[in-house]
């Protein structure tokens, strides 16, 4: 292996890394919220300065890569998406520091029924999977499964248009979860930009591997 | 659209019995740079030296198929013809030691017998040594001897003396290896300012330097012309896997 084969290696590395944080912390949020665990909210607003130490460490590297060996073809390629990939990371990183926040800043314990009425959770596991999913694409170069990233981003598109309409009924059925409901709203509108971040980190990968810029193209096109 | 002025079909070239060009078939735009690379041995430098019929002046050596120059085959004009119309500049520096400078632009008129007014010639040393960007810093001393100069000074006097014969093709064998990167610097710029009057072909080792200055590339591997594209594409996304590795350093 060349040096600048161990260069790329090392930040593959560091990107998975990365994405295994960003994970764990959406995770810990969804516990936070579900649990109303106050000190594993904290615990995430706490770990977003690694997730950042990793956004910085990331962007350093590719940037002493490209100074030091010029990668061409595959290699240049890579290490564009890496830098891209390393930035829509770190935004998940801050949605999930979001969300903690949320949890501290609320008076109370979520009313649960909202979990269910609001499709919360079931936002939260998708947009889970489906990070889960876009990493094991990036780390196995698996294209078709960066591909089937497309369609299940619009599942979460879905429920987020449909969201206002229900945490309006919910509303209107108890004022008193207002609050609340408010809140879950908010939850809905960051975990929708964790769809739409896997959706790039998706397109990034097919542009380092088979070299199609998908950005900017309607879903059809994108097959 | 580009017209193509160097056009090779099926060209084979071979030393004695050793087969060391394949089968080329590449079309070469006017007024473009081509660099043209490849590991050691795989025929670039024999592609290059065929262009201009320099390949069959090594004892056993020999070729088969065409190389047309606007459309005519070299192979049936005088090879001082073809070198007139195709200048070559090589690896290293190689000023006539005992000309001056100035001797040394209009060099070509006096080995091939072409006698020119005073005039003339004075005007052909300026206006070459200017499209070199060479002027300014020798015009003082053009009675000087051309290895006077520094070793990038040199190398662009021989450019100069290439220049001066109004050539439409130049050949460039790896004109950067023995020159600092300040000098190699100089003389990839002046390969932008030549392409508006020239075709430059350039063979070279340094992938780098093939994309910074040329307009498309050549591939070639064991004789054989693997890839031909534009430079962009050949260093962002290559067709072939060979060029692929070649590119990234994983050529084994």
């Amino acid at each position: 292996m060349n040096q600048l084969e161990v260069g790329i290696q090392g930040v593959k590395k560091e990107v998975l890394s990365m994405w295994n944080l960003v994970e764990s912390q959406l995770e810990k949020s969804r516990a936070a919220m579900l649990n109303f665990d106050r000190d594993l909210a904290r615990e995430v607003i706490l770990k977003e300065k690694r997730v950042n130490a990793f956004e910085l460490k990331i962007d350093r590297d590719c940037e002493n890569i490209f100074a030091l060996y010029c990668p061409v073809a595959v290699d240049l390629r890579f290490l564009l998406a890496a830098l891209k990939i390393n930035n829509n990371l770190e935004r998940i990183g801050d949605i999930a520091e979001g969300i903690a926040k949320y949890i501290i800043e609320s008076s109370g314990d979520f009313d649960r029924t909202l979990f269910e009425s609001t499709q919360v959770l079931r936002m939260y596991d998708d947009a889970i999977n489906i990070l889960m999913d876009t990493r094991m694409a990036f780390e196995k170069e698996d294209t078709i499964l960066a591909r089937s990233i497309f369609k299940r981003d619009e599942v979460l598109d879905d429920i987020n248009r449909e969201a206002s309409g229900r945490v309006a009924a919910a509303i209107r059925e108890d004022m008193s979860i207002m609050d609340d409901a408010l809140y879950m709203l908010s939850i809905i509108r960051k975990l929708e930009r964790v769809g739409d971040q896997s959706k790039n980190i998706a397109e990034e990968i097919i542009f380092y591997i088979e070299a199609k810029v998908l950005k900017h193209m309607e879903s059809e096109g994108k097959n | 659209m580009e017209s193509t002025i160097v056009r090779s079909v099926d060209y084979n070239a071979y030393f004695g019995t050793n087969h060391v060009v394949k089968n080329v078939n590449i079309e070469i735009p006017k007024n473009n740079v081509i660099a043209v690379m490849g590991p050691s041995g795989c025929g670039k430098t024999t592609f290059l030296r065929g262009i201009n019929r320099m390949h069959e002046l090594i004892p056993g050596a020999t070729a088969k198929g065409k190389i047309m120059l606007d459309n005519e085959d070299v192979m049936e004009m005088h090879p001082i013809f073809v070198r007139l119309k195709i200048g070559m500049v090589f690896q290293r520096p190689n000023p006539f030691p005992n000309l001056s400078i100035y001797d040394n632009v209009i060099a070509g008129y006096k080995l091939n017998g072409i006698k020119l007014p005073k005039a003339d010639k004075d005007k052909i040393v300026e206006q070459s040594l200017t499209k070199v960007a060479l002027w300014n810093e020798v015009k003082d001393q053009l009675t000087k001897k051309g290895t006077f100069l520094s070793g990038g000074q040199q190398q662009r006097l021989c450019i100069a003396r290439a220049v001066a014969m109004e050539p439409e093709v130049l050949l460039f064998d790896e004109p950067t290896s023995a020159l600092d990167p300040i000098s190699t610097s100089t003389v990839e710029e002046l390969f932008h300012d030549l392409k508006k009057n020239y075709t430059l072909i350039i063979v070279t080792h340094n992938m780098q330097q093939a994309a910074r200055v040329s307009d498309k590339t050549a591939f070639f591997y064991m004789g054989e012309l693997v890839e031909y594209d534009d430079t962009k594409l050949m260093f962002t996304n290559p067709r072939d896997t060979r060029t692929q590795n070649y590119i990234t350093g994983r050529f084994s």
